[in-house]
């Protein structure tokens, strides 16, 4: 066996808090052999960034390794002076971070940015340099590279910028590559482009990756070993392979639980979140960490700290009873009664309709004629990179931004544009959740005062029928009641996110608008979160507006569907159909986008990382042709047609829908192939 | 090896005290004020003399143990007149501290909230007045105006509102895109709620501390209007008007200038160092 590139041998990390030591990483010993890509995945707060920054020996002011070594290339980094680690930094260890825009310097050329790396650590004239960089563009994909090296980062999409980023990373030709969320912040069209290139340059370099995510699916894509990281430990370690066809720790079979699968159905099953959260890192008891959330702990797991134990050839556990780890899906139970509010609902009148709504800023076309119904008790996803104006729609619908042409209705009855302007019914009737839990609630306020304002203001009531309310409404979002008197400071992500919800429930709405609620939150609380938005409709028959990236959650919600580009609805129609053949071209590229566990992706039809056209040049005719890799003639010119496929099923497109469907199916058949990697029996 | 030396730290080393930042400058800041609070209340019975008693044996005399500070040219004691000649400065320039945020956050409130034309208007005017120095235009407005206590607080406080204003709408531009802000429109709730409940107990912060700073500069502007002779007028102490009606003196009896002149000097710098504690407490 040869020599580990990167060995990190018992490391504890500890912040310095006021009086405190608290440790982030805690006993972390792991190996990353030459060429090898290895995958680090935990929820936030479990000390995996903690622990890449170490890696570089790149520690906040106040962070401090207290045991362990990190040994690179068999040399201690933390006994290594200033300028021995500014060289390994530079030459040996590349990293890649969530944010390229940020990681750019906004005044200076991106191709003299990668040459400066070519001249700094591999010596080269600044000739020898230029021709290299533009080479290296070249390699991480970019068209045009003699065009793109001669732009500045603010002229390039967040896509290309990243590759850049990795250009520059690569330049230095490291041994190892650090990349720390390298996807988390781009849309998935993109995401998958960038997936698709590590997995290129893997065969290419011989550089080793730690990949750090938050995201099984994409580690499973990029990585051939997976170590899984609760509050600061290592708690499970194995090949790719072994971990997701058979996890060894209920977290990690948990997690697995709270991803809905592209294509599971609100009506199949319910997700499985995890009960409670990750345990105050100043004050662990002695046994396991996760015992408090696990559901097959015993006496022993309380007292008795487990070590790091086999679980398989190459597998690790850190569970006494890693034998008896649930498989992932066994957990889920299915879903209560299925709720069919599709049914009649032809013949109710629509809750809201929008009419040829349109919004411009200045001259930029962000909403363009946008019709569309919402049956009564119905949930509605519309998905759409960012920029595809959905966060429009919703503000125009929920009264934040009034449209610039068309009208919107609730019960057939025009509203205002503007929410101050509603009938105090129709304010109530139409209530928003929005994206941010650090920006949703006012921080000065207690819940009870944040809860009691809205009680008083949209269901109308005071005094003591006002707290009882409250209390009620923060029942209804399962919050313990000793909560009221809580500021939101005090209130994890998941938990805000719950109080938003509560707070727009308070007058009994028609309508809630959810702009992206569980985007910021960790997957195992996005699961009880979507549980809990599923739980409230049953009870009250209001109708969702589901907004989001994420098209598996979009799907697992939904009755049906729109998908939105540039401004326009391109594709509408019922949950199911929507993602079937024949969809429009754009669905059919977002589709390939979605990182799935256990499949192999499909053979992609098209790369989406042209930057769309903005909203101020939108493209005359389909504003998707630009894009599109089917585009002929008609569609450079004129807006094309509503295409009918039955059921309710539109798509906008000029090519038809036969010719559409037969060349999606082929498209599809050949990722049906015998997929190597499957997570464990699903129901 | 037990503890690893990370970019040249030690190892865990635990403080029994740790305060919490900027508590030290403050606290020696408030106590350096409330020295001076305390000595112009107390100061009818602490001072040794009455701060207008005339005593033409002993003009002009240096400090010694009889008169701490010295006597002026008409005799009266040093020590007694400054010991009096805070009470002025510390009633004017909170007031007019007071004044200035009550009309800045208003103002700041409103322009952040309504933008658009009225944050257009409101802002050049508030720039066009602040093209002024402070002093000059304090004196111009007591000119029409007249002397006297009121009008000196109405003025400092009317000539700080533009700059605490600006302070407050920088940090209420920021709250108003917020998300809880959205969700008190769609309760629809009014613009005056949503301007006094919503978003001025989150710019409270910036608010408090721009106002300390204005506090300093409060004492400094209104000792300075003493000195110019729009302020309190003569015989009752002030640190301003002592400077000012001795300033002829400053060679012969230099400590006539020199101890009103510390009082002010005092004051200014404690008030400047609580606003820093401050700041350093309210925003880490």
């Amino acid at each position: 066996m040869t020599a580990p590139l990167l060995e990190l041998d018992n490391v504890t990390i500890s912040y310095q808090r006021r009086r405190d030591l608290v440790d982030a990483v805690r006993n972390v010993s792991l190996v990353v052999q030459p060429g090898e890509a290895y995958g680090l995945v935990g929820e936030s707060g479990c000390g995996k960034s903690t622990l890449a920054m170490a890696v570089l020996r790149y520690l906040p002011r106040n962070g401090l390794l207290t045991s362990g070594h990190v040994l690179f290339e068999g040399r201690d980094l933390f006994t290594m002076t200033a300028p021995e680690l500014r060289r390994i930094r530079g030459d040996r260890i590349a990293m890649v971070y969530q944010n390229p825009g940020s990681a750019l310097n906004p005044t200076i050329r991106v191709g003299a940015q990668v040459a400066e790396v070519y001249r700094h650590h591999r010596g080269l004239a600044h000739r020898a340099a230029t021709e290299a960089a533009l080479d290296m563009l070249r390699k991480v994909r970019i068209s045009e590279p003699d065009r793109v090296a001669a732009l500045y980062p603010y002229q390039l999409s967040g896509g290309m910028q990243q590759r850049v980023v990795i250009a520059m990373a690569l330049a230095s030709d490291p041994a190892l590559l650090v990349l720390d969320e390298p996807t988390t912040a781009l849309d998935a069209t993109v995401q998958a482009d960038i997936l698709d290139l590590f997995q290129d340059l893997r065969g290419e370099l011989k550089a080793s990756i730690l990949f750090i995510s938050h995201n099984l699916a994409v580690v499973q894509q990029v990585c051939d070993r997976i170590g899984v990281m609760y509050a600061g430990e290592l708690i499970e370690q194995g090949t790719i392979r072994e971990v997701f066809q058979r996890p060894r720790h209920p977290y990690t079979a948990a997690l697995f639980d709270c991803i809905p699968d592209f294509g599971v159905r609100k009506k199949d099953r319910r997700l499985a979140g995890i009960a409670g959260g990750v345990p105050d890192l100043a004050d662990l008891g002695t046994g396991c960490l996760y015992e408090p959330r696990c559901l097959i702990s015993r006496t022993v797991c309380r007292v008795d700290h487990p070590e790091l134990m086999r679980a398989g050839t190459r597998h690790l556990s850190r569970c006494f009873f890693h034998m008896e780890t649930p498989l992932p899906g066994s957990a889920a139970p299915l879903a209560g009664v299925a709720q069919s509010p599709e049914n009649g609902r032809s013949d109710r009148l629509p809750l809201l309709s929008l009419n040829k709504v349109g919004r411009r800023f200045g001259k930029a076309h962000i909403l363009d004629e946008i019709d569309l119904e919402i049956a009564p008790g119905e949930t509605f996803g519309l998905v759409g990179e960012s920029g595809s104006g959905k966060s429009t729609l919703a503000k125009v619908i929920a009264g934040l931004v009034p449209p610039s042409t068309g009208t919107v209705a609730l019960n057939n009855e025009r509203v205002a544009g503007t929410a101050s302007r509603r009938t105090r019914r129709q304010r109530r009737d139409v209530q928003m959740v929005f994206q941010t839990p650090d920006a949703t609630l006012n921080p000065k306020k207690r819940l009870a005062s944040i809860l009691g304002r809205a009680v008083r203001v949209l269901a109308g009531l005071t005094g003591r029928r006002k707290r009882d309310r409250s209390s009620a409404l923060l029942a209804d979002v399962q919050l313990p009641p000793k909560m009221m008197t809580a500021t939101p400071d005090r209130l994890s992500g998941g938990q805000r996110q719950r109080v938003a919800i509560a707070r727009a429930f308070a007058g009994d709405p028609k309508l809630v608008i959810l702009d992206e609620p569980t985007s910021a939150l960790d997957v195992s609380v996005q699961a009880s979160i979507l549980n809990l938005l599923l739980d409230l409709q049953r009870e009250s028959e209001v109708a969702y507006l589901f907004i989001s990236h994420d098209l598996a959650v979009v799907r697992y919600l939904s009755d049906r569907i729109g998908v939105m580009y540039l401004g326009e609805i391109v594709e509408i129609g019922p949950a199911e159909r929507v993602f079937r053949p024949p969809f429009h071209p754009y669905t059919q590229s977002l589709i390939a986008a979605v990182p799935r566990l256990g499949t192999e992706k499909p053979a992609r039809p098209v790369s989406l990382d042209v930057a769309p056209s903005g909203p101020a040049d939108r493209p005359s005719g389909c504003p998707f042709h630009t894009r599109c890799p089917r585009a002929y003639d008609p569609c450079r010119t004129e807006a094309p047609p509503w295409r009918d496929a039955g059921e309710g099923y539109m798509i906008r497109c000029w090519i038809a829908l036969d010719a559409l469907e037969a060349s999606q199916t082929a498209a599809l058949r050949t990722r049906r192939k015998p997929d190597p990697v499957r997570v464990g029996p699903r129901p | 090896m037990a503890e690893t030396l990370i970019d040249g730290r030690r190892g865990p080393r635990r403080r029994r005290f740790a305060p919490a930042r900027g508590t030290i400058p403050l606290a020696i800041g408030l106590a350096m004020v409330l020295v001076w609070v305390a000595t112009a209340i107390g100061a009818p019975w602490l001072a040794p003399y009455p701060p207008a008693e005339i005593d033409f044996l002993a003009i002009s005399q240096p400090p010694s143990a009889l008169h701490w500070f010295g006597t002026d040219q008409l005799g009266r004691d040093m020590a007694s007149r400054v010991m009096h000649g805070g009470t002025y400065v510390l009633t004017i320039a909170p007031a007019a501290t007071l004044l200035g945020l009550v009309l800045g956050a208003a103002i700041g409130l409103v322009t952040a909230w309504f933008g658009s034309w009225v944050d257009e208007v409101v802002m050049r005017v508030l720039d066009a007045v602040m093209a002024f120095p402070i002093v000059i235009l304090a004196m111009l407005a007591l000119t029409f105006l007249g002397a006297g206590t009121g009008n000196v607080i109405l003025v400092i406080g009317l000539v700080f509102a533009p700059l605490i204003a600006r302070t407050v709408r920088a940090a209420a531009l920021v709250e108003a895109r917020k998300e809880y802000i959205q969700a008190a429109q769609l309760r629809g709730e009014g613009s005056l709620y949503i301007m006094a409940v919503e978003l001025l107990p989150n710019v409270r912060g910036p608010l408090i501390v721009e106002g300390t700073v204005r506090l300093g500069y409060a004492v400094f502007t209104s000792a300075t209007l003493g000195f110019l002779g729009l302020g309190v007028q003569p015989p009752t102490p002030d640190w301003g008007l002592m400077v000012s009606e001795n300033q002829a003196l400053l060679t012969t009896a230099p400590w006539t200038v020199l101890f009103p002149a510390l009082g002010i000097a005092w004051v200014v710098v404690a008030i400047g160092l609580a606003a820093d504690g401050l700041k350093e407490y309210l925003e880490p």
